[in-house]
Protein backbone atom coordinates (compact mmCIF):
# COMPACT_ATOMS: atom_id res chain seq x y z
CA UNK A 1 0.00 0.00 0.00
CA UNK A 2 2.71 2.22 1.13
CA UNK A 3 4.28 2.43 -2.72
CA UNK A 4 1.41 4.53 -3.63
CA UNK A 5 1.45 7.30 -1.17
CA UNK A 6 4.44 9.06 -3.50
CA UNK A 7 2.86 9.06 -6.81
CA UNK A 8 -0.64 9.82 -4.69
CA UNK A 9 1.30 12.89 -2.83
CA UNK A 10 2.39 13.77 -6.19
CA UNK A 11 -0.96 14.40 -8.16
CA UNK A 12 -2.31 15.73 -5.26
CA UNK A 13 0.06 18.59 -5.38
CA UNK A 14 -0.33 18.74 -8.93
CA UNK A 15 -3.78 18.84 -8.68
CA UNK A 16 -3.34 21.87 -5.78
CA UNK A 17 -0.72 23.79 -8.29
CA UNK A 18 -3.53 23.72 -11.20
CA UNK A 19 -6.82 24.79 -9.43
CA UNK A 20 -4.33 27.41 -7.93
CA UNK A 21 -3.43 28.44 -11.28
CA UNK A 22 -7.10 28.19 -12.72
CA UNK A 23 -8.21 30.15 -10.19
CA UNK A 24 -5.90 33.01 -9.33
CA UNK A 25 -7.79 36.04 -11.39
CA UNK A 26 -6.99 37.81 -14.26
CA UNK A 27 -3.89 35.92 -15.35
CA UNK A 28 -2.46 39.33 -17.46
CA UNK A 29 -1.84 40.84 -14.57
CA UNK A 30 1.14 41.29 -13.52
CA UNK A 31 2.78 42.11 -9.91
CA UNK A 32 4.72 45.44 -10.38
CA UNK A 33 8.44 44.90 -9.31
CA UNK A 34 8.22 48.63 -7.89
CA UNK A 35 6.01 47.36 -4.85
CA UNK A 36 7.92 47.67 -1.86
CA UNK A 37 10.65 50.16 -4.02
CA UNK A 38 11.17 53.86 -4.53
CA UNK A 39 8.78 54.78 -7.27
CA UNK A 40 10.70 56.52 -10.58
CA UNK A 41 11.33 60.04 -10.60
CA UNK A 42 9.44 61.38 -13.20
CA UNK A 43 8.95 65.43 -14.38
CA UNK A 44 6.14 66.18 -16.73
CA UNK A 45 4.45 69.23 -18.30
CA UNK A 46 1.18 69.59 -17.06
CA UNK A 47 -1.35 68.95 -19.28
CA UNK A 48 -3.42 72.20 -18.11
CA UNK A 49 0.11 74.57 -17.94
CA UNK A 50 2.69 72.83 -20.31
CA UNK A 51 5.63 75.82 -18.91
CA UNK A 52 5.15 73.96 -15.45
CA UNK A 53 6.01 70.05 -14.45
CA UNK A 54 4.77 68.19 -12.21
CA UNK A 55 6.80 65.18 -11.12
CA UNK A 56 8.17 63.12 -7.92
CA UNK A 57 8.99 66.66 -5.81
CA UNK A 58 5.04 67.63 -5.65
CA UNK A 59 4.31 63.78 -4.49
CA UNK A 60 7.26 64.06 -1.82
CA UNK A 61 6.37 63.99 1.88
CA UNK A 62 2.64 62.85 1.71
CA UNK A 63 0.74 59.32 0.93
CA UNK A 64 -0.54 60.28 -3.04
CA UNK A 65 -2.31 58.23 -5.73
CA UNK A 66 -0.61 58.48 -9.14
CA UNK A 67 -3.21 56.89 -11.55
CA UNK A 68 -2.45 56.58 -15.34
CA UNK A 69 -4.96 57.46 -17.14
CA UNK A 70 -6.09 58.42 -21.28
CA UNK A 71 -9.06 59.29 -22.77
CA UNK A 72 -8.67 56.61 -25.12
CA UNK A 73 -8.86 54.01 -22.06
CA UNK A 74 -12.45 52.54 -21.84
CA UNK A 75 -12.23 51.97 -18.47
CA UNK A 76 -10.86 54.67 -17.49
CA UNK A 77 -14.10 56.43 -18.18
CA UNK A 78 -15.57 53.78 -16.09
CA UNK A 79 -13.40 54.41 -13.07
CA UNK A 80 -13.47 58.42 -13.59
CA UNK A 81 -17.11 58.90 -11.31
CA UNK A 82 -14.72 56.76 -8.37
CA UNK A 83 -11.80 59.12 -8.22
CA UNK A 84 -14.40 62.36 -8.27
CA UNK A 85 -15.65 60.67 -5.37
CA UNK A 86 -12.40 60.27 -3.74
CA UNK A 87 -11.40 63.62 -4.34
CA UNK A 88 -14.48 64.76 -2.67
CA UNK A 89 -13.37 63.03 0.62
CA UNK A 90 -10.41 64.45 0.51
CA UNK A 91 -8.40 61.41 2.02
CA UNK A 92 -5.43 61.59 -0.86
CA UNK A 93 -4.34 63.69 -3.19
CA UNK A 94 -4.73 61.84 -6.72
CA UNK A 95 -1.83 63.29 -9.57
CA UNK A 96 -2.38 61.43 -12.75
CA UNK A 97 -0.13 60.67 -15.38
CA UNK A 98 -2.17 61.30 -19.00
CA UNK A 99 -0.27 58.75 -21.08
CA UNK A 100 0.03 58.50 -24.89
CA UNK A 101 -3.02 61.05 -25.71
CA UNK A 102 -3.60 64.14 -27.43
CA UNK A 103 -3.65 67.97 -25.37
CA UNK A 104 -7.18 68.79 -26.96
CA UNK A 105 -8.72 65.40 -26.14
CA UNK A 106 -7.28 65.03 -22.73
CA UNK A 107 -8.36 68.78 -21.68
CA UNK A 108 -11.72 68.17 -22.86
CA UNK A 109 -11.87 64.74 -20.65
CA UNK A 110 -11.43 66.25 -17.79
CA UNK A 111 -13.59 70.17 -18.53
CA UNK A 112 -17.02 67.38 -19.38
CA UNK A 113 -16.19 64.97 -17.19
CA UNK A 114 -14.56 66.72 -13.57
CA UNK A 115 -10.97 66.63 -12.73
CA UNK A 116 -9.75 64.82 -9.80
CA UNK A 117 -6.59 65.39 -9.93
CA UNK A 118 -4.17 67.84 -7.94
CA UNK A 119 -2.13 68.13 -11.73
CA UNK A 120 -2.24 65.55 -14.45
CA UNK A 121 1.86 65.13 -16.24
CA UNK A 122 1.56 65.03 -19.96
CA UNK A 123 3.58 61.95 -21.05
CA UNK A 124 3.25 62.19 -24.77
CA UNK A 125 5.28 59.66 -25.30
CA UNK A 126 5.16 57.12 -23.13
CA UNK A 127 8.27 57.05 -21.47
CA UNK A 128 7.54 57.90 -18.02
CA UNK A 129 4.74 55.19 -18.77
CA UNK A 130 7.60 52.79 -19.76
CA UNK A 131 9.81 53.92 -16.31
CA UNK A 132 6.60 53.30 -14.16
CA UNK A 133 6.18 49.26 -16.05
CA UNK A 134 2.82 50.81 -17.42
CA UNK A 135 1.37 48.18 -19.52
CA UNK A 136 -2.46 48.92 -19.65
CA UNK A 137 -4.29 51.97 -18.92
CA UNK A 138 -5.92 52.38 -15.98
CA UNK A 139 -3.48 51.94 -13.75
CA UNK A 140 -2.64 53.30 -9.71
CA UNK A 141 0.07 53.35 -7.67
CA UNK A 142 -0.19 54.10 -3.95
CA UNK A 143 3.24 56.06 -3.03
CA UNK A 144 4.21 56.49 0.51
CA UNK A 145 4.99 59.19 2.08
CA UNK A 146 9.01 58.09 1.93
CA UNK A 147 8.14 57.92 -1.75
CA UNK A 148 8.05 53.84 -1.42
CA UNK A 149 5.39 52.50 -3.98
CA UNK A 150 3.14 50.48 -1.36
CA UNK A 151 0.58 49.30 -3.98
CA UNK A 152 -0.47 48.97 -8.08
CA UNK A 153 -4.08 48.34 -9.12
CA UNK A 154 -4.08 47.24 -12.57
CA UNK A 155 -7.75 47.98 -13.83
CA UNK A 156 -10.31 50.62 -12.81
CA UNK A 157 -10.71 51.06 -9.03
CA UNK A 158 -13.63 51.01 -7.11
CA UNK A 159 -14.78 51.75 -3.32
CA UNK A 160 -14.83 47.93 -2.78
CA UNK A 161 -10.90 47.78 -4.00
CA UNK A 162 -10.15 50.76 -2.13
CA UNK A 163 -11.33 49.92 1.13
CA UNK A 164 -9.90 46.20 0.92
CA UNK A 165 -6.41 46.66 -0.39
CA UNK A 166 -5.77 50.53 -0.09
CA UNK A 167 -7.45 51.92 3.16
CA UNK A 168 -5.16 49.64 5.47
CA UNK A 169 -2.19 50.84 3.84
CA UNK A 170 -2.73 54.29 4.26
CA UNK A 171 -3.74 53.29 8.13
CA UNK A 172 -0.74 51.98 8.71
CA UNK A 173 1.03 55.75 8.04
CA UNK A 174 1.86 55.18 4.48
CA UNK A 175 5.50 54.10 4.80
CA UNK A 176 6.56 51.53 2.89
CA UNK A 177 9.80 50.12 4.72
CA UNK B 1 -9.14 25.11 -54.82
CA UNK B 2 -7.23 26.55 -56.82
CA UNK B 3 -8.97 29.90 -56.08
CA UNK B 4 -8.69 29.00 -52.23
CA UNK B 5 -4.98 28.56 -52.29
CA UNK B 6 -4.32 31.95 -54.55
CA UNK B 7 -6.51 33.21 -51.50
CA UNK B 8 -4.49 31.92 -48.78
CA UNK B 9 -1.12 32.91 -50.60
CA UNK B 10 -2.56 36.42 -51.07
CA UNK B 11 -3.10 36.79 -47.55
CA UNK B 12 0.01 35.17 -46.67
CA UNK B 13 1.83 37.83 -48.61
CA UNK B 14 -0.32 40.46 -47.07
CA UNK B 15 1.22 39.88 -43.76
CA UNK B 16 5.25 40.64 -43.39
CA UNK B 17 4.12 44.31 -45.49
CA UNK B 18 1.24 45.46 -42.46
CA UNK B 19 4.12 44.27 -40.32
CA UNK B 20 6.02 46.66 -37.87
CA UNK B 21 8.80 48.50 -38.21
CA UNK B 22 10.23 46.19 -41.11
CA UNK B 23 12.80 49.14 -42.14
CA UNK B 24 16.38 49.38 -40.47
CA UNK B 25 16.21 50.42 -37.17
CA UNK B 26 20.57 50.64 -37.37
CA UNK B 27 23.18 51.34 -40.33
CA UNK B 28 25.52 49.30 -38.62
CA UNK B 29 24.42 45.45 -39.21
CA UNK B 30 25.75 44.33 -35.74
CA UNK B 31 23.40 46.70 -34.15
CA UNK B 32 20.70 45.68 -36.35
CA UNK B 33 21.35 42.01 -35.47
CA UNK B 34 21.61 42.88 -32.03
CA UNK B 35 18.46 45.07 -31.88
CA UNK B 36 16.41 42.23 -33.79
CA UNK B 37 17.71 39.37 -31.23
CA UNK B 38 16.26 42.08 -28.17
CA UNK B 39 12.95 42.53 -29.63
CA UNK B 40 12.16 39.06 -30.34
CA UNK B 41 13.08 38.15 -26.80
CA UNK B 42 10.55 41.19 -25.23
CA UNK B 43 6.96 40.15 -24.66
CA UNK B 44 4.60 42.49 -25.41
CA UNK B 45 2.86 42.84 -22.20
CA UNK B 46 0.15 44.61 -23.24
CA UNK B 47 -0.87 41.64 -25.86
CA UNK B 48 0.93 38.63 -24.17
CA UNK B 49 2.34 35.89 -25.97
CA UNK B 50 3.01 38.26 -29.00
CA UNK B 51 7.35 39.44 -29.07
CA UNK B 52 7.32 43.45 -29.18
CA UNK B 53 9.14 42.59 -32.35
CA UNK B 54 5.39 41.15 -34.16
CA UNK B 55 3.16 43.51 -32.11
CA UNK B 56 1.79 47.26 -33.48
CA UNK B 57 0.24 48.28 -30.01
CA UNK B 58 1.52 51.30 -29.27
CA UNK B 59 3.72 49.90 -25.99
CA UNK B 60 5.44 47.70 -28.12
CA UNK B 61 6.40 50.87 -30.44
CA UNK B 62 7.49 52.40 -27.26
CA UNK B 63 9.73 49.55 -26.14
CA UNK B 64 11.01 49.29 -29.41
CA UNK B 65 12.09 52.86 -29.28
CA UNK B 66 13.45 52.55 -25.67
CA UNK B 67 15.67 49.64 -26.70
CA UNK B 68 17.01 51.26 -29.91
CA UNK B 69 17.90 54.28 -27.94
CA UNK B 70 19.79 52.20 -25.55
CA UNK B 71 21.62 50.27 -27.88
CA UNK B 72 22.50 53.81 -29.76
CA UNK B 73 23.79 54.89 -26.08
CA UNK B 74 25.88 52.27 -26.28
CA UNK B 75 24.27 49.99 -23.55
CA UNK B 76 25.19 46.15 -23.56
CA UNK B 77 22.35 43.37 -23.87
CA UNK B 78 22.44 42.82 -20.22
CA UNK B 79 22.21 46.35 -19.23
CA UNK B 80 19.00 46.73 -21.96
CA UNK B 81 17.52 43.84 -20.25
CA UNK B 82 17.81 45.03 -16.78
CA UNK B 83 16.33 48.02 -17.93
CA UNK B 84 13.52 46.24 -18.81
CA UNK B 85 13.17 43.54 -16.19
CA UNK B 86 13.48 46.57 -13.61
CA UNK B 87 10.21 48.02 -14.63
CA UNK B 88 8.10 45.01 -15.70
CA UNK B 89 9.69 42.42 -14.20
CA UNK B 90 11.04 39.06 -14.79
CA UNK B 91 7.84 37.73 -16.99
CA UNK B 92 9.12 40.84 -19.61
CA UNK B 93 12.01 38.36 -20.94
CA UNK B 94 11.19 35.13 -23.31
CA UNK B 95 14.15 34.05 -21.96
CA UNK B 96 14.28 34.33 -18.48
CA UNK B 97 17.92 35.12 -17.17
CA UNK B 98 19.69 32.08 -14.77
CA UNK B 99 19.54 33.97 -11.60
CA UNK B 100 17.72 33.16 -7.94
CA UNK B 101 14.29 33.59 -8.68
CA UNK B 102 14.64 31.81 -12.52
CA UNK B 103 17.03 29.02 -11.99
CA UNK B 104 14.23 26.85 -11.46
CA UNK B 105 12.35 27.31 -14.57
CA UNK B 106 15.76 26.14 -16.26
CA UNK B 107 17.07 23.44 -13.92
CA UNK B 108 12.93 22.04 -14.36
CA UNK B 109 13.24 20.35 -16.90
CA UNK B 110 16.71 18.49 -15.97
CA UNK B 111 15.41 17.49 -13.04
CA UNK B 112 12.31 16.18 -14.14
CA UNK B 113 14.36 13.81 -16.64
CA UNK B 114 16.48 12.68 -13.30
CA UNK B 115 14.23 12.08 -11.68
CA UNK B 116 11.90 10.33 -14.39
CA UNK B 117 15.19 8.53 -14.98
CA UNK B 118 15.88 7.08 -11.46
CA UNK B 119 12.41 5.70 -10.93
CA UNK B 120 12.76 4.60 -14.28
CA UNK B 121 16.08 2.51 -13.10
CA UNK B 122 14.35 1.44 -9.91
CA UNK B 123 11.59 -0.36 -11.25
CA UNK B 124 13.32 -2.16 -14.17
CA UNK B 125 15.65 -3.34 -12.08
CA UNK B 126 13.02 -4.82 -9.20
CA UNK B 127 11.14 -6.33 -12.40
CA UNK B 128 14.46 -7.94 -13.25
CA UNK B 129 14.93 -9.18 -9.78
CA UNK B 130 11.45 -10.74 -10.07
CA UNK B 131 11.32 -14.34 -11.57
CA UNK B 132 10.46 -14.37 -15.24
CA UNK B 133 6.92 -15.40 -15.91
CA UNK B 134 7.77 -18.06 -17.88
CA UNK B 135 9.39 -19.86 -14.73
CA UNK B 136 6.53 -19.40 -12.77
CA UNK B 137 4.41 -20.87 -15.71
CA UNK B 138 6.58 -23.80 -16.00
CA UNK B 139 7.07 -24.65 -12.19
CA UNK B 140 3.46 -24.43 -11.86
CA UNK B 141 2.91 -27.10 -15.12
CA UNK B 142 5.55 -29.29 -13.10
CA UNK B 143 3.09 -29.01 -10.33
CA UNK B 144 -0.18 -29.68 -12.05
CA UNK B 145 1.41 -32.39 -13.65
CA UNK B 146 3.28 -33.90 -10.75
Amino acid sequence: MSRYILPLVAVMALIVFLVIGLTRGDPRALPSPYIGKPAPRFELPKLKDPSVTVGSEDLAGQVALVNVWATWCVQCRAEHQFLLDLKATGTIPIYGINWRDTRPEALRWLQQLGDPYVASGFDVDGVVGIDWGVYGAPESFLVGADGVVLYKQLGPLSWQIWEREFVPLIASGGVGQ
Amino acid sequence: MKRFLILIAAMLAVAPVAAIDTGKAFDDPELQARYDKLISEVRCLKCQNQSIKDSNVFLATDLRREIRRLISEGKTDAEIQDFLVTRYGEFALYRPRTTGKTLILWLAPFLLVLFGGVAMFRILRHRMSMPLDDDIATSADKGSSE
